[in-house]
């Protein structure tokens, strides 16, 4: 009968992507509420240590990031390429410490203020020299709770 | 008045949208690592001090020089034999009488540390020396510290050191909170954390 058309045989039927945009929110979703937006843009080359002993540093506001190493390449003509300390969004002296601390802790309620922890992250070319004397700075102000912030994996790769 | 249905919406685009906001905050998120090293600076002593004498062979040397290498008690070392060397000396137990160690497993020479509450590390760096190495040896020295101390948790309370404190710092875990904070001082206290370092 013509009626009944006989199913043409070897067509595949079209895959249905309506739920495409589904997958592809799910997967922003994740993203947007698993990453946090650098609150600083670096500008100094920052690639961290490797360490195996770490310990995971909780209570985000309480932490002041103090990050040293060799100017990006667009600063280097200003800065030469010897390391240097940043601190919030522009590259500053050790002097300058002492008054970022202060800011900070100004920043914070009193009460927690014991509880500040300074995040060093140093780039992992950086000399020993400008470190310790960031430390000594640091012990002056009497911050003495720091966190060397390195990243997870085997001190092998470290070099 | 003829009923006019509403014309359905294309939604065929969605989904370049939506893989465009996606695009946008992959590149633009970057994941920061909020993992490191805790350590304390020593406070600065305004008074004078008597340093407290401490003996030569209390003191476990180590020292890096500019040119990343590393000497351990005069000697020249590897860095993945400064672990062994650490614990080694931290678990020594040399001592007799009120500084006996009766926890100790190591040899017992008497050249080396009499206990771990008086065995000192004490680090030195040249300001040539590079960070990398630095948190190298860091790293190793404290995991000498974790592994005696966890082996003396496992000892006395059959669980790792890492595990009673995260149990610790769980809200959801059931027990009492203040016997497991004496477990964990009580082996921070036969274990203490004494890494000093000479500017």
């Amino acid at each position: 009968m013509a009626k009944f058309n006989k199913k043409k045989s070897g067509e595949l039927p079209a895959i249905s992507t309506a739920s495409l945009p589904d997958i592809v929110f799910m997967l922003l979703f994740f993203f947007m509420v698993a990453t946090t937006m650098r609150e600083t843009t670096l500008k100094i080359e920052n690639k961290l240590p490797f360490a195996d002993q770490v310990e995971k540093l909780d209570k985000k506001d309480l932490i002041m990031y103090i990050y040293i190493g060799k100017p990006q390449e667009a600063f280097q003509g200003q800065y030469g390429t010897e390391s240097r300390i940043q601190l919030n969004d522009k590259f500053a002296e050790l002097v300058d410490i002492k008054s970022f601390i202060a800011s900070e802790r100004a920043s914070k309620r009193e009460e927690l203020v014991p509880f500040l922890t300074v995040a060093l992250k140093v780039d992992e070319n950086a000399n020993m020299g400008l470190v310790s004397d960031v430390k000594q700075e640091l012990r002056k102000e009497n911050a003495l709770k720091i966190n060397y912030t390195t990243k997870k994996g085997d001190i092998s790769e470290n070099r | 008045m003829a009923k006019r249905s509403a014309p359905e919406v294309n939604a065929g685009s969605m989904a370049d949208i939506a893989f465009l906001l996606l695009i946008f905050f992959l590149v633009t998120t970057t994941i920061e690592t909020d993992t490191g090293l805790n350590r304390r600076l020593p406070p600065i002593d305004d008074q004078e001090v008597e340093p407290p004498v401490i003996r030569q062979k209390n003191i476990f040397t180590v020292l890096i020089n500019g040119k990343n290498q590393l000497m351990v008690e005069e000697e020249l070392m590897e860095l993945k034999d400064l672990r062994k060397a650490a614990v080694e000396f931290l678990d020594n137990g040399g001592g007799t009488g009120d500084e006996a160690c009766t926890y100790c497993k190591g040899k017992k020479d008497p050249k080396s540390s009499d206990n771990p509450d008086k065995a000192i590390i004490s680090l030195k760096n040249e300001r040539e020396t590079k960070y990398g190495m630095y948190i190298s040896v860091q790293n190793e020295l404290v995991a000498a510290y974790n592994q005696l101390r966890d082996r003396r948790a496992t000892e006395l309370y059959g669980i790792s050191l890492k595990e009673m404190e995260a149990n610790y710092n769980d809200v959801n875990w059931i027990g009492n909170k203040e016997t497991l904070k004496e477990k964990i001082d009580r082996i921070k206290v036969e274990y203490p954390q004494k890494l000093s370092e000479v500017q």
